[in-house]
Order: C-alpha cells, then structure tokens, then sequence
C-alpha cells in the first residue's frame, strides 16, 4: 500500500491511497483536479504532468526515453517532471509528494 | 446563457460527452446536466480496449474516465442504461427507451459511431463472430477465447483496430490471420511506407497478414467457420473479429432534420444547423481551420477538444475549434504517434533513426502537413510545434538523422 500526496493549484494537499496500477489512474479515481489522462496511460497526450518533490525524486525515478520527449510538449517542465501514468503505485514509492503541473 | 434553472441534456456519454460536462460545469453552467449512454458500464477509455485492455485482460474500473464521486461532486446526473430513441425538437424534449422523458434548454449530441457489419453472405449466422467499439465487445470476445481450444482468429479488416486487435490477441498465444480488402493494410489512413513497415512488424510477430482479400462469404458449421474470398481461398475461424470501421451514430439527428455530411455538420463554435443543439467527437463532421478543410475524425483528441470547446460557447465564451489533430496506436513494441493530417501532401521526408525508430513528414510543397512518429516522441513532439509555428523545414537536414531536430527550420514564419 503506498500514501501519495498530491498538491493541487499549488496548495491543497490531497493525500490518497493505493497498491497497484498507475500513479495517473490513482488520481483520477481520487478526483486530482489537473489530471486529465487524456490517453488512458500510455504516454501520448501528456495530460498527466506532475513535479516530483526533489526528496522524493529518487524513489519515484527517471522518465523513460518517449516521457522525456512527450514532457517537451509541456511549457512549464523542470528537471523533477514526470507524466504520472508512467509510475506504478506500489510500496516503492510510499510517502510521495506530486505537485500537479496544470492548475485549474 | 448561464441560468439556474436550464438544463443541458448530452447524448452520449464517452470521451465528447463526458469531457463535455465536466467543461460546461466547469465554465460555470448552473443549470442541470443530463448525461445519457445507453452503455450500462461507468464511462471508460475506449482506446485501450484493443490494446492493454484486451491484452492484459484488466478490469474497466482501472479504465475510467471520471471516478463515479466526480460525477456527484460536479452534480452531473448521469444515466446508464438508456436509450435516447425519439427528440421532440418542437417542444425540446428527448424520449428514453425506458418510457421516461426530459426536457432541455442546450442538446448536445455526442453519440459517436458503433461498428459496421458489412453485408458479407452468411455473416448473420457466422459462430463467434464480433466487433469491437465497448467494454461489453471485449468481455465477449474474452469469453469466446478462453472456451476456444484452437484459438484460430480472423481478422476482417487492417485498419488500426484490427490490428491491435490482431497483436494483443497473438500477445495471448492465438493463431490470428487479418484478411485485408485493400491491397495493402492501414491503405485508407496512411502511405505505403508505414502499410509495409506495420506488415513486416505483424509478420514477425507471427500474425498472417493476407492483402487484396475481400470475403464473401462465411459458411459456419458447428463452432468453425469458413471464410471465402473473391479469389476463392479459404480460411479457418472459430473466431472471427470484424474490424471494417464504423457507421456514424447520426439517426437521431437525421430524424430531426440536422445538417448531415458524413456526420452532423457542425460550425466553429460546434453548433448544428440548429440553435440550441450542439454536437462533438466522432460524430461531426466540421472546418478544420489549420487544413482548411471539412472532416470528421475518430479520436481521443478530436472528441475532447470539440467539448470544451461546446461548453466555452454555451457558456457565451465565443472561441472557435482550431485545434491540431493528433493519434495513437500502440501494436507490440510500436508506438506510433501521429500530428496532423497528411492528405493532399504530395512529398516527404523520412528520417530514420535506428532499428524501429523513425518518422515520416509530409509535406505539400514546402507546407509541413503531418509527422508520423515511430517510436520517436521527439518527432512527434517537434512536428506538433513545427505544424503549429508554420515552421519551413530544411529537408535535407531533416533526413540526416545526425542533425539535431531542433537546427533543421529554415525559415519561422508567423504562427497560424
Ligand atoms: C477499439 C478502439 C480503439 C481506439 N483507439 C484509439 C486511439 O488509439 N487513439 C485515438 O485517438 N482514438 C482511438 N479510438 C477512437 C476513440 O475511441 C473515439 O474517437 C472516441 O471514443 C470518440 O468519442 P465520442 O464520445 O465522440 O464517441 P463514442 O466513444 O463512440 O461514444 C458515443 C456514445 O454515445 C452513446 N450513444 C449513441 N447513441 C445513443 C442514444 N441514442 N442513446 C444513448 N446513448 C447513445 C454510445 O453508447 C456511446 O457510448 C479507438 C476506438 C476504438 C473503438
Ligand atoms: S495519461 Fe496520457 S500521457 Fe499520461
């Protein structure tokens, strides 16, 4: 079971709760405003746009080859951006803190 | 436009009509919004379920589009399991099939397309034959695999879908053939390039792919079937997908003297012919501004784009529909990402990048039309900017798969 905390338009914290699946699911079923998942999770619409905290960036881990090229579509990416649907909810990645990109 | 007590009813709740409202509540719509699908099951991906879905055999509720909570919070009333089957334009009111009946303010119809059964001789009486457009479709075809023991798939039909049909069911270990009319796959939506390169990859992988195959009949004896072409071969089925494309949900419209075109026609603002109806996603037919042309597409990015804009208009935010096409199809180990819109390009250019790794421009002279990306996010990624930049492209540079994507525009023109 892994606690994710979301932050939303910058200062709501929303902490949700899952095992399994991906990070962009897990948002959308807990309502995340600013996650969209446009593509249902397969790294082509870039609608799932989060900032790792620095802390946590390491557990959470690198994007993969297409996620780095899909975040170039995105203005505002920083080196700690990940499209959330390429993140697997599992005990790896329990205590993390996203920031979704798009406020809404 | 924004009043209390209006109500807003949507036809169709899938990727137009749910992203639709959310977007109207989200302009600030107070009235009530009705959203209707004669689909029982809480509106989900579609795309997937030829894909991951079919593969991986997952559960629809980790498919959703929206929790069910969002619905209630954003005080959406949404209704499963009914039919709209008659409209009233007169008196602005829809009937159900369940007898009830609502009145409305804004109609909107986003009742998409289901999938079409060509008239092929025997196909009404065909064993364990399906199309595939919702999550019902596939828990059938599941059903129909697991109690198959030879688990000979056919195909009917090489668009996109019945491709990825073809790879996640090869993914489970069946024997799959795709019968292609065309004399080659994929021939209505892309060039032979591609056609050929989504062949070999289908080949390698196992699945038959038979082109210049138009069937005429099936004969279907116990739980086989036969399937013969006009060339008078013959293939074995106990299971036969029908992938030939859809027919557009527009009935309803028609029945209400709509403008139609292949699709509802629909305006900038996604307006019908009349005033307080509406229409989006894969149903309409409308002005694409950056083509300048009339289409109606079936996508994700369509379908979502048309419903904010529907809302921002009723709403009385006066934007128009300019949006950038873009697709997806994922088959195997290809990814393949896809901007724009390629028709009446007449060169281009492929750059290659390694083994599976490419992307293919099309241009119209010196016009940057559409970018085929192959495992190739950053082509997918500078082609959608390039598109939107007007951007004049050094083709020779573009080919050179040494140069840096980024070095290869001669000339910014202004933005569109
Ligand atoms: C298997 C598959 C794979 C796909 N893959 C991709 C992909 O990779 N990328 C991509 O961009 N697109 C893909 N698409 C296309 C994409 O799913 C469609 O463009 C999108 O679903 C269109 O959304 P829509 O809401 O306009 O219509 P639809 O999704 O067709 O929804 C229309 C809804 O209206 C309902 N309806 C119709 N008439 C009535 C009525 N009278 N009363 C009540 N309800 C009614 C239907 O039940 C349906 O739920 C795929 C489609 C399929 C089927
Ligand atoms: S959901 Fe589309 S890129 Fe993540």
């Amino acid at each position: 079971m892994a606690k994710i905390t979301f932050i939303v338009n910058n200062d709501e914290k929303i902490l949700v709760e899952g095992d399994s699946g991906n990070v962009m699911q897990l948002a959308v079923n807990n309502n995340i405003a600013g996650i969209d998942g446009d593509c249902g999770g397969v790294c082509s619409c870039a609608t799932c746009h989060v900032f790792v905290a620095e802390k946590d960036f390491e557990k959470v881990g690198k994007a993969g080859e297409i996620e780095l090229e899909m975040l170039e579509l995105e203005d505002y990416a920083s080196d700690f951006s990940r499209l959330c649907c390429q993140i697997e909810v599992s005990d790896a990645i329990d205590g993390v803190e996203l920031t979704v990109a798009k406020e809404v | 436009m924004i009043s209390d007590n209006k109500t807003c009813i949507v036809i169709g709740a899938s990727h137009a009509g749910v992203n639709f409202a959310f977007a109207l509540r989200k302009e600030g719509w107070k009235g009530a919004i009705i959203l209707l699908d004669k689909d029982k099951a809480t509106p989900y991906h579609r795309p997937p379920l030829s894909k991951k879905y079919l593969e991986l055999e997952d559960s629809i509720q980790n498919n959703l589009l929206k929790s069910l909570e969002s619905y209630e919070k954003d005080n959406i009333s949404l209704s499963l399991g009914k039919e709209v089957i008659r409209i009233d334009k007169e008196n602005k009111m829809i009937h159900l099939s369940d007898g009830s009946s609502h009145t409305y303010d804004v109609l909107v119809f986003a009742t998409g397309a289901r999938a079409f059964i060509p008239p092929i001789q025997g196909i009404q009486k065909a064993k364990n034959i399906f199309t595939l457009r919702n999550a019902n479709d596939v828990a059938n075809i599941r059903k129909a695999f697991h109690s198959s023991t030879d688990k000979n798939i056919v195909v009917i039909g090489g668009g996109y879908i019945g491709l990825e049909i073809a790879a996640s069911l090869k993914k489970l270990g069946a024997n799959v053939t795709v019968l292609e009319r065309e004399k080659r796959i994929l021939a209505r939506v892309t060039t032979p390039l591609l056609s050929n390169f989504f062949t070999n990859i289908h080949e390698s992988n196992g699945v038959n792919i038979y082109v210049n195959k138009r069937v005429t009949q099936i004969k279907s004896e116990g739980n086989q079937n036969t399937l013969v072409c006009s060339d008078g071969s013959a293939h074995i089925a106990d299971i036969i997908i029908v992938g030939v494309g859809i027919k557009v949900n527009l009935e309803l419209a028609a029945e209400i003297g709509l403008h139609i075109n292949n699709g509802i026609k629909v305006d900038t603002s996604t307006k019908t012919s009349e005033d307080a109806i509406y229409a989006i996603g894969d149903c309409t037919n409308h002005y694409n501004k950056i083509y300048d042309t009339n289409v109606r597409l079936e996508s994700v990015q369509n379908a979502v784009d048309q419903a904010k804009v529907a809302a921002a208009n009723i709403c009385g935010k006066e934007i128009e529909y300019d949006a950038l096409p873009w697709f997806w199809s994922d088959q195997y180990d290809v990814k393949l990402q896809i901007v724009g819109l390629p028709q009446g390009f007449d060169n281009s250019v492929v750059r290659n990048e390694g083994d599976k790794k490419f992307s293919i421009w099309y241009f119209k002279g010196d016009k940057l039309l559409a970018v085929d990306a192959i495992n190739n996010g950053k082509s997918y990624v500078l082609g959608t900017k390039f598109i939107k930049a007007n951007a004049i492209i050094d083709k020779k540079k573009l080919a050179d798969p040494t140069t840096n994507l980024k070095e290869i525009i001669k000339i910014n023109t202004q933005s569109r």
